[in-house]
């Protein structure tokens, strides 16, 4: 696909590409006004959750213990902070993964030389290990969600569980359309190969992936770590 | 004497373009989107006015008993819901699609298929939230669906649903199409088409689509809270809970407020054009017009809770607002007095484009001084939910938005159609309009100030308003006939109107060096612009004399582009005859939008606790969309690539 079909019939360009104004892809300045629009999504939820924070009437809370009557029995804080820090770290770990299947994939027709060259440069190996911390993630949110329902938060029970299942519930449903999106890149690299040519298609991947990623970094913050 | 030549019919009878309905269902041409825009948005508007002019029927006397109060909520429901999503935006959509890629030199948008996706998505949205009301269950919960009133515990019918989704629905288009035209205006830009040279229109269309992506987030967070409250019983709008009664009304107003501007700035944009070639001399304060544009837009979100003033918030959230929403009426001024010296001295030439034009500068002012008078909260605490309020967004957005939409159709008829309105119907539409809409909404500022209330159906006699409303009602009847001529004008004018040249306003931006209305291509050759008024720099140099101009200094990239200096392009031809590729024709964008609807559809008969309905409909739109999107990101968007 070109840059701009729209400007067809004007050549040049550094990239021997069609001409745009900017020089870029069209393609990169639309995933970027997407996550402006995505960032004020996230802002609306993380702002909603602030604005709830302390005010539930009835528990289980997210760094207070809860004794009858606010809650059925008494229960812990129902936040895991030592759980979620891994599951951020591993979240984090898919970011750098996603950084290195970009560069395999620009650098694919560079001569490899040695076996460290040769693991850097498998756009395969990297796109694979993103899509594994990121579906490991999507493990631990799940595993996070069945046992808060266990202990007697859903999303309908106070506005702690509303406002934290809804959130968290955005930002998996992202993770999960990202981690498909990386698939069919992986899809892709296994029937035809992905080269420089497609390094465009890895590098918006990669931002959107980038992005859900720092707005995970934000939420932990606010909601696991601040009380 | 008018002839009725054959003119070039909308990119049709030419050798090797498309005619037919199927050619419009596949269509990813900007202009042929843009026209589909225009009509659907004046159905809309046509049908928005009906609900209006029965409300006025029912309010003309006391105690009036044409509709019932709860068919009177949804009147007033789909009245403002219809005007604002379903005729304002897409009015104006319809100038961004057509008008945008001509004005900055390009081809067409950066994705023309998203572009035809936004369209389908509006006009299956528009129908979703519009039918309804067929079965008396319309939304009825103000166009604005204030939660708790909006929840299930106090809203219990469908009605409610219909409106949630059916907005969610709207955004998808805007959203898609903002996407593009950011890209467009950021990436597409003719070589020397530098950002202070674009045309005025395309320089506020660039800020409302800013708006767009940072407003309407903000609305589809405070839809799906409603949504989950509705279907899963969550807490966000639970006063029981401990939820904040005033969590939608911030949440909406932060959307609401930059919506208004997103409502006005295309109109404005739309006068800038209109106002300086009709007086023949280059728009007063170029830059300054820029600058104030997006000082409104930046401004406009930071006044919201002047909505909210009788609310209780306290006096320094009181005060900090109404600073700022006195504040933002500066930069909206500066354009009136802007607009006023692009006229002072210059040779005037009355069109009905023109008189639309003025007016909207005489008429957004009357509502603009309104508009001050709500910025101070104690005047607004006598002000709000009554009449008075009613009377200014009408003066905004009637006197404002609609007259400069008014403005544009005359304006860009003759390039969008190659056919010339009528002058002498556009000049009594124009007059019975104005006069109509002065007579419908200035009594409403005296009924307001005494006491009237907005949104009830009916009222008592003998409490000052009766004269007033009669009034009103007067003035709808007289808009009914007023736009009557109008369509009356539009469609003869489009298969029997004198045949346009390709500029006959002598008007100085791009649009006007292609052919009208222009071949699928646009232009042969893409223009290389050295200035604000490409065209009188050729025609009338010492129009633009003192305008800044670039003879030499283009980058690299622009000259190697192989751009052809500015020049008018009378010849229609092929794109194949020139060799430009050009986008392919495809159904599958308005299948995706029909998934999107099909799916939603399901979620409405859950609701209705028809399980098997809904679920098999959430499972073929989901599969339609799943196939449709799949087939779509697979396949080239033209030939050869």
């Amino acid at each position: 696909m070109s840059a701009s079909p729209a400007l067809d019939h004007i050549e040049a360009g550094p990239h021997g590409h069609h001409y745009t104004t900017t020089g870029l892809d069209s393609r990169k300045i639309a995933i970027w006004a997407f996550i402006g629009s995505e960032c004020m999504l996230f802002a609306s939820l993380i702002s909603t959750y602030l604005i709830y924070k302390g005010r539930s009437v009835v528990g289980p809370f997210p760094h207070e213990s809860c004794s009858p009557p606010l809650c059925a029995v008494p229960l812990r804080p129902i936040l895991n902070i030592p759980v979620t820090s891994a599951s951020t770290f591993v979240l984090l770990m898919s970011s750098l993964a996603m950084v290195l299947a970009l560069a395999a994939v620009e650098n694919r027709n560079l001569p490899k030389l040695t076996t460290g060259d040769r693991i850097l440069g498998s756009s395969k190996l990297w796109l694979w290990a993103t899509c594994i911390l990121g579906a490991t993630f999507l493990g631990f949110q799940s595993y996070e969600f069945t046992s808060f329902v266990h202990e007697g938060l859903s999303i309908r029970t106070n506005l702690f569980g509303s406002s934290f299942f809804t959130l968290t519930g955005f930002h998996g449903a992202h993770v999960t359309a990202g981690v498909i999106w990386l698939g069919t890149l992986l899809a892709i690299d296994y029937k035809r190969g992905l080269g420089p040519a497609d390094a465009i298609n890895v590098d918006i991947a990669a931002l959107y992936w980038h992005f859900v990623d720092v707005v995970w970094i934000a939420i932990f913050t606010l909601v696991y770590l601040i009380r | 004497m008018a002839t009725v030549a054959a003119s070039p019919t909308y990119a049709g009878a030419e050798a090797g373009e498309h005619t037919g309905i199927w050619s419009w269902l596949t269509t990813v041409d900007h202009k042929r989107i843009g026209v589909l825009y225009l009509y659907t948005a004046l159905f809309f508007f046509l049908f928005g006015g009906l609900e209006a002019v029965i409300m006025r029927a029912q309010l003309m006397k006391p105690n009036g008993t044409v509709v019932s109060a709860e068919m009177f909520n949804q009147l007033f429901t789909m009245h403002g819901t219809t005007m604002v999503f379903l005729a304002i935006m897409p009015l104006s959509a319809a100038f961004f699609n057509f008008l945008i890629p001509l004005q900055i030199g390009a081809r067409d948008v950066a994705f023309p298929r998203l572009n035809a996706f936004s369209y389908w998505v509006y006009l299956f949205g528009g129908l979703f939230i519009t039918l309804p009301i067929f079965f008396a269950a319309a939304p009825d919960g103000g166009w604005f669906g204030y939660a708790p009133l909006t929840t299930r515990q106090f809203s219990q019918g469908v009605n409610i649903d219909f409106w949630v989704l059916g907005l969610q629905i709207l955004g998808i288009s805007s959203l898609a199409a903002a996407f593009n035209f950011i890209t467009t205006i950021v990436n597409l830009r003719a070589p020397g088409m530098n950002l202070m040279r674009m045309p005025m229109f395309t320089w506020m269309s660039f800020v409302v689509q800013f708006l767009i992506v940072l407003a309407f987030p903000v609305i589809t967070i405070a839809l799906f809270f409603l949504q989950f409250d509705r279907f899963f019983g969550t807490n966000f709008y639970e006063i029981g809970a401990g939820g904040d009664p005033l969590l939608w009304q911030h949440l909406f107003w932060i959307f609401g407020h930059p919506e208004v501007y997103i409502l006005i700035l295309p109109a404005f944009g739309l006068v800038s054009e209109v106002l300086p070639t009709n007086s023949k001399k280059p728009l007063f304060g170029y830059p300054v017009m820029v600058y104030s544009g997006i000082l409104i837009g930046f401004l406009g979100f930071g006044v919201w809770a002047h909505h909210m003033f009788s609310v209780g918030m306290g006096p320094i959230a009181d005060t900090v607002f109404g600073l700022t929403t006195l504040l933002i009426g500066i930069p909206t001024g500066v354009k009136i007095f802007n607009w006023i010296f692009t006229m002072w001295g210059g040779s005037i030439r009355f069109t009905t484009a023109m008189k639309f034009a003025i007016a909207l500068v005489a008429m957004f002012t009357i509502g603009g001084i309104s508009g001050v008078s709500h910025a101070s909260p104690p005047a607004d605490l006598q002000q709000t939910d009554t009449y008075y309020i009613v009377a200014h967004f009408h003066y905004v957005l009637f006197g404002g938005s609609i007259m400069g939409i008014f403005a544009g159709i005359y304006h860009y008829f003759p390039k969008m159609f190659g056919r010339m309105m009528s002058e002498k119907l556009g000049s009594w539409h124009f007059w019975l309009n104005f006069i109509a809409m002065n007579l419908t909404f200035f009594p409403m500022h005296f009924s307001g100030l005494l006491g009237m209330p907005r949104r009830i159906y009916t009222y008592d006699a003998g409490q000052g308003w009766d004269t007033f409303n009669k009034m009103s009602s007067y003035g709808a009847y007289l808009l009914v006939i007023s736009t009557a001529i109008f369509v009356w004008n539009f469609f003869r004018s489009k298969s029997r109107g004198p045949v346009a040249t390709d500029n006959p306003w002598d008007a100085a931006t791009l649009e006007w060096s292609i052919p009208s209305p222009p071949p699928e291509y646009n232009f042969a050759e893409i223009p290389l612009v050295e200035s604000r008024y490409p065209l009188w720099d050729l025609t009338h140099p010492e129009r633009t004399s003192e305008i800044p101009h670039t003879h030499e200094g283009w980058s690299d990239q622009e000259k190697a582009a192989d751009a052809k200096p500015v020049h008018i392009e009378k010849e229609r031809r092929t794109a194949k005859e020139l060799g430009i590729p050009m986008p392919l024709p495809t159904i599958k964008p308005l299948f995706v939008a029909a998934g999107i609807i099909i799916m939603l559809s399901g979620l409405i008969f859950l609701h209705l606790q028809n399980k098997t309905v809904a679920f098999s409909l959430i499972a073929v739109g989901a599969a339609t969309i799943i196939g449709f999107l799949y087939a779509w990101v697979t396949s080239p968007l033209e030939e050869g690539h």
